[in-house]
């Protein structure tokens, strides 16, 4: 396959007329959801592609360059999307970027063995003014399922080329960048067949054309306009009304519109009338009646009882896998990376001032170490998550979960993400992204720090046999118990106060189950574990560094730093507790990894050694302190990775701080309650 | 068909309807569309236990859909 860089030496060897002849061409790929969009993208691309976000919104943009025969193509890959109606900001961007940036070609991605659904997009994209090819996938699919499809005999209906192909075994797409090449140059002769609203809305439809024709913003055929606000398209209508149609004219619009709230369906119907004609031509065979493996495979897996069951497997094995492969080889890496690293830097500034060595090692290397060791068990969560979803699980899952989540006004998609948590809040946060709607989105993200992760456990595990002896283990799973309650409680009120809104209606593709591609997932795991480590990754560094000057600073030890000054000052909050200042450092330590609070309340009480702590630690704690302790512990400010995470996800910092003052409120309160009334009680 | 139409949420599964109405505000009714729910479109339950969301068949895809989605779709029984 060749890629931008592999293609050059070629160029270079043709010489100057080839060179002449080149053309730059702008192609967009579009597509449903489940079309194999990104195996396609990722094979014309591959790790020359470029991430980032569409301008102005927190949708992943990405684009790549393919060079082929002296035409170089810039490759963009827009959102995939059902529709192109305002109902998501994925579907703006779409439609944006195709009348506003006027891509040469658009190539609509089909998957063909649910041919007739995704031939709906095709109908929205034809009017639109671009040429257009549609890349006919997953013809192999299609027959297995027992459906035939003409490509030619579509081809001629739609009045568009049509390219059939199966992207996963790289057939077909060498063709469809010709076709691309062809159809721009114009050796292809384009005619679109473009779907009409239904009889009955015809004349509506153009009194409404007639209103606007001459009053439309550059760029925006009239007739989608007009077609656009008989459907209510919220974007379009406050575009026309506010900034092109004069008062009156928007009244007689207006009015109009009122009288035909349902046109919409008129105008869905009209494109599925356009569809069905394009499949009673090219189908000459339709699916046959027969139970399919799909069909086979869903009866275990959507089953209120079995596709729970196969839930928990799947996810007892992720964890399973987690500690067997992702905790040795944090621990390796923690080892040989970064104590060999701390050796080096601690040779190589021998001679240098006390400080700088302890900056160097304990402030900048501890932080980079903190985000190496995290890569393990985020590459196996990323990997997971693209497993599942390229195999066409994940939706399963969201299908089994929905009837739980839906108290907190979140979908079953929200349930794999949260549950992820247990193990690290890190990619619980990360992995959200899965979600569509961007409500609930956020709304998984400000909770994913609440589900108590492994580090939190492994204080637990420490501190509560100290104090509970044989009750230990009640009270670990108490204060588990505890802190869902809590984290179901803020799902519902913040679904309630304050991302106040419709929960988006629960309405999901199950796409066919099919083998992974593994090529796909590599990509996605590569792509986001190296965005974890660009930009969480910095953000952990930097505030790293600063917690180890506070822990420092100004003397070089623990006990006068400016971080036991704010402990000390913090010592009447804390004797709300029953927690004195060093236990308040401790909780102010975890804030850089959760299990921090031990080792700080080893240097704190002078005995590293952990039969020394322990003991230290039944002194100076009563149980009811100590039970106040762990609340705290549990729901308190997220480490550095996940506020870095939270940050980076929701590209927001009045968000991320909500997050941190949320979960520091929840703690003190929990911390204070669990004091009091223990106390009280005896 | 039978002149009574009734609520999608409430056909047993394995069974074929045709949709005759849908109720519901621009977003929802789009958003339906999109994924093949219009007026005359046929589709068969495959899943429906008589709480929780259900599963369909329609225009060659299996969709899910909440229980509370299902009951704004009129569909009229085929055969």
């Amino acid at each position: 396959m060749p890629t931008s860089s592999s293609s050059l030496p070629e160029l270079k060897n043709r010489g100057a007329e080839v060179l002449a002849g080149e053309v730059t061409l702008t192609v967009a790929l579009a597509g449903q959801p489940n079309v194999g969009k990104s195996t396609v993208f990722n094979l014309l691309t591959g790790l020359s592609q470029h991430v980032g976000n569409w301008p102005g919104k927190t949708v992943e943009q990405k684009t790549g360059v393919y060079r082929f025969n002296g035409t170089t193509i810039h490759l963009v890959d827009l959102p995939g999307t059902y529709s192109l109606t305002a109902n998501s900001a994925e579907e703006v961007i779409a439609r944006d970027y195709i009348i506003q940036q006027r891509p040469d070609v658009v190539v609509v991605l089909v998957n063909a063995a649910s041919l007739e659904r995704n031939l709906y997009l095709v109908a929205e994209i034809v009017p639109l003014p671009t040429k257009v090819v549609v890349g006919l996938n997953m013809v192999d699919v299609a027959a297995h399922e027992g459906m035939n499809i003409e490509p030619q005999v579509l081809e001629a209906a739609l009045g568009v080329p049509v390219v059939p192909m199966v992207a996963s075994k790289n057939r077909g797409v060498q063709q469809l960048i010709e076709t691309v090449d062809q159809l721009a140059r114009g050796e292809i002769p384009y005619q679109p067949s473009i779907p009409e609203i239904r009889a009955d809305h015809r004349q509506v439809l153009d009194g409404i054309h007639r209103l606007v024709a001459d009053c439309v913003p550059e760029l925006y055929p009239s007739e989608w306009i007009a077609l656009k606000l008989l459907e209510g398209d919220d974007e379009i209508t406050t575009l026309m009304r506010e900034q092109c149609l004069p008062a009156d004219r928007w009244e007689q619009i207006h009015e109009i519109l009122m009288a035909h709230e349902d046109a919409v369906l008129a105008i869905a119907s009209g494109r599925y009338d356009w569809v069905g004609r394009m499949i009673r031509a090219a189908v000459t065979r339709p699916r046959a009646g027969q139970i399919t493996f799909t069909e086979r495979l869903d009866r275990w897996a959507t089953h209120p009882l079995w596709g729970l069951l196969i839930l928990a497997t799947i996810l007892g094995i992720v964890f399973w896998l987690t500690f067997a492969i992702g905790t040795p080889l944090q621990e390796l890496l923690d080892i040989y990376v970064v104590g060999n690293l701390a050796a080096v830097a601690t040779n190589w500034l021998a001679a240098a001032p006390a400080w700088l060595q302890s900056l160097v090692v304990d402030g900048a290397i501890a932080g980079a170490g903190t985000v190496i060791t995290f890569l393990p068990i985020l590459v196996i969560f990323f990997a997971v998550l693209a497993l599942l979803e390229d195999m066409g699980y994940m939706a399963r899952a969201a299908y089994v979960m929905d009837r739980f989540m839906h108290l907190m006004g979140l979908h079953g998609k929200s349930f794999l993400p949260l549950f992820l948590g247990f193990g690290c809040n890190v990619p619980a946060v990360m992995g959200s992204r899965i979600i569509d709607s961007r409500r609930a989105r956020l709304l998984t993200i400000l909770l994913a720090p609440l589900v108590p992760c492994a580090a939190r456990m492994a204080v637990i595990v420490f501190i509560a046999p100290i104090f509970f002896g044989r009750a230990a283990t009640f009270v670990a799973w108490g204060l588990i118990a505890v802190t869902l309650v809590v984290l179901a409680t803020v799902g519902v009120l913040i679904n309630k106060w304050i991302l106040k809104g419709e929960r988006a209606a629960f309405i999901m593709e199950l796409p066919l189950y099919h083998r992974p591609n593994l090529r796909t997932i590599g990509i996605q795991v590569w792509q986001n574990s190296a965005e974890f480590l660009k930009k969480a990754g910095s953000l952990i560094l930097v505030m790293s560094v600063v917690i180890w000057a506070l822990s420092t600073l100004p003397q070089g030890d623990i006990h006068t730093s400016y971080l036991a000054s704010v402990g000390k000052a913090l010592a009447p909050l804390g004797a709300l507790m029953g927690l004195d200042w060093e236990m308040m450092v401790a909780l102010l330590s975890s804030v850089v990894a959760k299990e921090n609070s031990i080792a700080t309340l080893g240097i704190l009480f002078g005995s590293a050694e952990g039969g020394g702590l322990e003991a230290s630690l039944a002194g100076v704690l009563t149980p009811a302190a100590a039970l106040a302790f762990l609340v705290v512990q549990m729901l308190f400010i997220p480490c550095i990775a996940t506020v870095a995470a939270i940050r980076q996800e929701t590209k927001s910092w009045g968000w991320t701080a909500f997050s941190v003052v949320l979960s520091l409120l929840l703690s003190l309160t929990g911390g204070i309650l669990t004091y009091q009334l223990v106390t009280a009680l005896g | 068909m039978s002149k009574n139409g009734m609520n999608l949420s409430a056909v047993p599964i394995g069974e074929s309807v045709q949709i005759r109405t849908l109720k519901g505000g621009h977003h929802y009714l789009s958003r339906l569309a999109s994924l093949g729910f219009t007026p005359g479109a046929k589709l068969k339950v495959v899943q429906n236990y008589g709480h929780g969301p259900i599963i369909v068949t329609l225009r060659d895809t299996r969709v899910a859909l909440g229980r509370g989605e299902a009951s704004k779709i009129l569909v009229d029984r085929l055969e």
